[in-house]
């Protein structure tokens, strides 16, 4: 295989195609206690994250709106991997998480924490895509701090 | 030593190329020789800015070697050379657009600077509440923020003429939004987002008819066809250097001279006055009224040698050789299966943008770039367009006199790959 496959397989792993193709927990919440939009001006990205929390954990958790396939399993992932944690602990992911994909740090390393979210290692080899795959965790942290303004990746 | 002289007879020196050989033309542009993600560049993101020749490259390295000294200033001779190539490059500019006068071409940053320009000065001027400005729905956001913001200062209204399927303008809406309210049409030439060239003679013929003056968004029409402002008709004419293959941070505003001569300025500072005291100041006469502070000199000797470089070529051989390819592209990009392509304008310059039906755009910028092709992926500023096609965004793919059908086999064949990598 030659690097350039190399590359894009990186980019594209098999668990982000899957996320991207089926989203999960794609759909808005009537009862949500709080959500935030999220959009990039860049490419026109546009997610919404829909939260319901419970004290101070993520009871539920979904997503809805369009984006390339990076930044659709990014949303899709998140919503799985955090349903059920801390404000504290999403926060802590998002820090993990932005190292990875920033190149700051590798998957091997921090794969038992990050998960699924170790799919997104490649990105670092592409850095016009990593506000594709953080744009979503932006949206999350305005929803999280109950912000009225869009979360924009600029 | 070299002289300003040398690049004014340096076209005539060369003879004209009557025959278009695009191998021999791509030899001119260093940029395109390079390789990315190990493979050849194939530079298909021309809307947004051309690749340079080396003669451009060259006389900007002039002038910061040779020639560096501020214009109108000095009356030493390196400011006699600069101040030269200055203003016989605007000279150069007039016949390009075939200006009637001279002191019709005012120099400015690009395209977005001569709109906001006589937003700010015409605009400012002419437009009161209650009035209406008219564009169109083809629009870049350059020709649509300028003059929402000078709209929402004068309490007056933006009027948009809508698009159809295709994505052209319908003459007959757009005919029934101008009234005696409209004080200002501002028209792209040729859409950035779709390439549709707007019928810019019946558009003025309209708008003069009730006695409206036409600001025309040249920006994407100059690099791809011949440009007559007295055909046109029209009162501004607006240019970026970039995109016509000279340096960025220069461009051209053409504006009938009585307009302009009317119009306030638009900066204060050097070069826009005849004399300063505290108490009173004399504006300096037109163009200069508008050229407030050191120009980009550097910009003005690139731009010269860049239309230098477009007149050697012949506009029209750039414009048979780019319809043919245009219709190449065209017949390769459709007939790949689950290409959508956006912008079907009857009238159609240099641009192909498209989708790829279940692959977001920025995928396919992103694999395409890993195959060495350059292309712009997203709203392309006109979010407006991709709003009434109901996208968010359209892969790119624009063309320029240097492309090749070996290139757009390779963009074919990339988005062949993009369909393996994400199918």
């Amino acid at each position: 295989m030659d690097s350039f496959m190399a590359d894009l397989e990186g980019l594209y792993q098999e668990v982000i195609l899957d996320h991207s193709r089926r989203p999960r927990n794609f759909h808005s919440m009537q009862d949500a206690d709080r959500h935030a939009d999220g959009y990039n001006p860049l490419c026109g990205d546009r997610f919404t994250v829909y939260l319901k929390m419970q004290d101070d954990r993520i009871a539920d958790i979904s997503f809805e709106g369009t984006g390339c396939a990076i930044s659709t399993a990014s949303a899709s992932i998140l919503t799985e991997i955090l349903k059920g944690k801390t404000r504290a602990q999403a926060e802590a992911l998002f820090d993990k998480f932005h190292d990875l994909v920033t190149g700051k740090t590798h998957a091997e390393g921090e794969t038992p924490a990050l998960g699924k979210l170790a799919a997104f290692s490649g990105v670092c080899e592409f850095p016009v895509r990593v506000k594709c795959a953080t744009l979503v965790w932006h949206t999350l942290r305005s929803a999280l701090n109950g912000e009225k303004k869009t979360a924009s990746t600029e | 030593m070299a002289t300003t002289h040398e690049s004014i007879l340096a076209p005539a020196r060369e003879s004209l190329a009557h025959t278009f050989d695009v191998r021999r033309i791509r030899e001119d542009f260093p940029g395109l020789k390079q390789k990315v993600h190990d493979k050849p560049l194939v530079y298909l993101d021309n809307a947004a800015t051309s690749q340079k020749p080396q003669k451009v490259i060259d006389a900007v390295v002039r002038y910061y070697t040779e020639d560096c000294a501020n214009v109108h200033r000095g009356v030493h001779l390196l400011s006699e050379r600069a101040s030269y190539v200055y203003e016989n490059t605007r000279r150069k500019v007039q016949k390009f657009l075939n200006a009637s006068d001279l002191r019709e071409i005012v120099y400015v940053r690009g395209t977005t600077e001569a709109i906001n320009l006589v937003a700010q000065t015409f605009g400012k001027r002419n437009v009161q509440a209650g009035d209406e400005v008219l564009i169109t729905g083809l629009e870049h956001h350059s020709n649509i923020v300028p003059w929402q913001m000078l709209c929402e200062e004068k309490e007056a209204r933006l009027q948009v003429a809508p698009i159809n399927d295709r994505g052209e303008l319908i003459l007959e809406e757009f005919e029934k939004l101008l009234s005696d309210r409209t004080r200002l049409v501002a028209v792209a030439h040729v859409s950035n987002a779709l390439g549709t060239i707007n019928p810019v003679r019946q558009i003025v013929q309209m708008a003069h008819a009730l006695n409206v003056p036409v600001l025309v968004d040249g920006a994407q029409a100059v690099p791809h066809m011949k440009v007559d402002v007295q055909e046109l008709g029209c009162d501004f004419y607006a240019f970026s250097g970039h995109k016509v293959f000279g340096p960025t941070g220069i461009g051209v505003l053409y504006g009938k001279f009585e307009l302009l001569d009317a119009m306030p300025p638009y900066q204060g500072g050097g070069d826009m006055i005849s004399s300063v005291s505290f108490e009173r100041t004399l504006y300096n006469v037109v163009p200069y009224k508008f050229e407030a502070g050191t120009p980009d000199v550097a910009g003005v000797y690139g731009l010269e040698a860049a239309l230098d470089y477009v007149k050697k070529v012949g506009l029209g051989n750039i414009v048979s050789y780019e319809h043919a390819l245009l219709s190449y592209a065209t017949e390769a990009i459709q007939q790949i299966p689950g290409v959508q392509i956006l912008g079907t304008a009857r009238e159609k310059a240099g641009v192909l943008s498209f989708i790829l039906e279940g692959v977001h755009p920025h995928d396919v910028g992103t694999i395409l770039d890993h195959e060495g092709i350059a292309v712009r992926t997203g709203h392309h500023c006109a979010q407006p367009v991709m709003e009434r096609f109901g996208v968010p965004a359209t892969v790119r793919a624009s063309l320029a006199l240097y492309n090749t059908k070996q290139e757009i086999n390779s963009l074919a064949a990339g988005i062949q790959r993009v369909k393996t990598v994400l199918g």
